[in-house]
């Protein structure tokens, strides 16, 4: 298994650690997240790095009583989720999508309902819930499915598109791109993707101009290719 | 029980756990014939983790007193500068301690510390109660995804060395590093407020915040 040579970059992993990604932006950082080990590992140093902050935050005292009510749920709590849900039952073949792409858009994005778009080129929106409601963040989610060798037409981006690679893979200027890989296009990227010759699928999030990603992202576009 | 839970709510923090030992007779579960080698000499206060795994494996009620004593208070401070209001906030927290409670379980010392896991837990309790949004996450048993190369194992088994280097390495980061890695962990705020209010180039903003967490992930890994 070959892992990605192209990652999300240092200020997208840290807006996904803490938290701070438009749903469907984030389900793009963890599809590539569930194919890389490496950007894995970075998530979880982040994390460390958020625990150690939330521990030096300076207490706020919490409402009295606060931990008597707590204590009087924890009944309540174990008594609701003393049988745990059976987990679903894993399929037999490895599914093509990794989790949690696969809750959103089932092991192969099949069921969902596929449109074309040009000839060899055809797109179905992944229904990702928070799309357009956090705080004016109009972030889509789509699968995008190309014919082999086919030349998709030149673009840039308004806004900021992500793309993780599925199935297959594609090529532009900035190099090769397959299973796991992430593109990051915004503006300041004007490129002509051709699709390998297998044929190519992925998941494509666009992020309109007005909120791009969390905190840091929003200031910092050009670190993002750290 | 009643006199612990007042105790850990009046004091929060080391007293209050030591109270708790005292009344516990000194001897913590956690610690009786435990071979972890991460866990205290039995004369030494209970660690975070410690407590935490107490409650993961014998639902222990007084160590939960003990974590909602320190995390608690911290954990509405986060919330708080999140944009959670003063009263929901109140709630938030108590839904945030009891996912604690009900997940203990799946807490492991050997991949994170006790802070970083409930980091994780208030991160998502605000992504969906405040964004009312879900957290896309992978999931570890699944069969789609790319394992870990075997080194990664190793790397974890000294989490708890490099908590301890990661906090030494927070308390000296230079304050304007730290300003704006708090502003990258507890800040949702439209780019163009944080500017104003920050009053920063954007390319200072990039070179402070890089230089903080290469740092931070140094003392990570004990590259120092």
């Amino acid at each position: 298994m070959t892992l990605p040579r192209h990652h999300p970059g240092e200020a997208l992993l840290l807006d996904y650690a803490s938290g701070l990604l438009a749903e469907p932006v984030a389900l793009a950082i963890a599809t590539h997240l569930a194919c890389c080990p490496a950007c894995r590992h970075a998530v979880a140093e982040m994390e460390a790095v958020g625990g150690a902050l939330l521990d030096g935050l300076e207490p706020e005292p919490v409402a009295p009583g606060s931990l008597e009510a707590v204590m009087a749920r924890l009944d309540r709590v174990d008594a609701r989720f003393a049988a745990p849900p059976a987990r679903p039952s894993r399929p037999a073949a490895t599914p093509l999508f990794p989790e949690p792409l696969r809750r959103y858009a089932g092991a192969d994005g099949r069921t969902l309902r596929w449109t074309p778009m040009v000839p060899g080129m055809s797109c179905a929106v992944v229904p990702v819930g928070g799309a357009g409601r956090s705080g004016g963040t109009a972030a889509k989610a789509r699968l995008m499915r190309m014919r082999g060798n086919l030349p998709m037409p030149r673009h840039t981006h308004a806004g900021v598109e992500i793309t993780v690679v599925l199935d297959g893979g594609f090529r532009d200027e900035l190099g090769a791109f397959a299973r796991g890989d992430l593109s990051f296009g915004d503006a300041s990227i004007d490129h002509q993707p051709v699709a390998d010759p297998e044929g190519c699928l992925c998941l494509s999030v666009t992020v309109g101009p007005l909120r791009l990603t969390g905190a840091v992202g929003r200031f910092l576009n050009p670190f993002l290719s750290f | 029980m009643r006199p612990i839970e007042r105790e850990a709510t009046q004091a929060p923090d080391a007293p209050t756990l030591r109270q708790v030992r005292l009344v516990r007779g000194g001897v913590f579960a956690f610690n009786a014939g435990m071979s972890d080698p991460a866990s205290p000499a039995a004369d030494a206060a209970p660690s975070m983790d410690d407590l935490l795994v107490s409650v993961g494996r014998d639902r222990d009620r007084v160590a939960f007193a003990a974590l909602f004593g320190h995390f608690a208070p911290r954990l509405k401070a986060y919330l708080r500068r999140l944009g959670a209001d003063p009263v929901g906030c109140e709630e938030l927290v108590q839904e945030a301690m009891l996912m604690v409670w009900r997940r203990a379980d799946s807490f492991d010392p050997r991949q994170a510390s006790a802070s970083t896991w409930i980091f994780t837990i208030a991160r998502n309790k605000r992504v969906d109660s405040l964004r009312r949004e879900h957290r896309p996450e992978i999931d570890p048993d699944d069969p789609a995804l790319v394992p870990d190369p075997a080194e990664a194992a190793d790397r974890m088994i000294e989490a708890a060395q490099s908590t301890a280097r990661l906090r030494d390495a927070l308390r000296t980061l230079p304050p304007e590093q730290a300003e704006l890695l708090h502003l990258a962990y507890f800040e949702d705020k439209p780019h163009s407020v944080i500017a104003v209010e920050r009053g920063l180039p954007l390319g200072t903003v990039k070179s402070r915040l890089r230089l903080a967490m290469d740092r931070l992930r140094k003392a990570l890994r004990d590259e120092q």
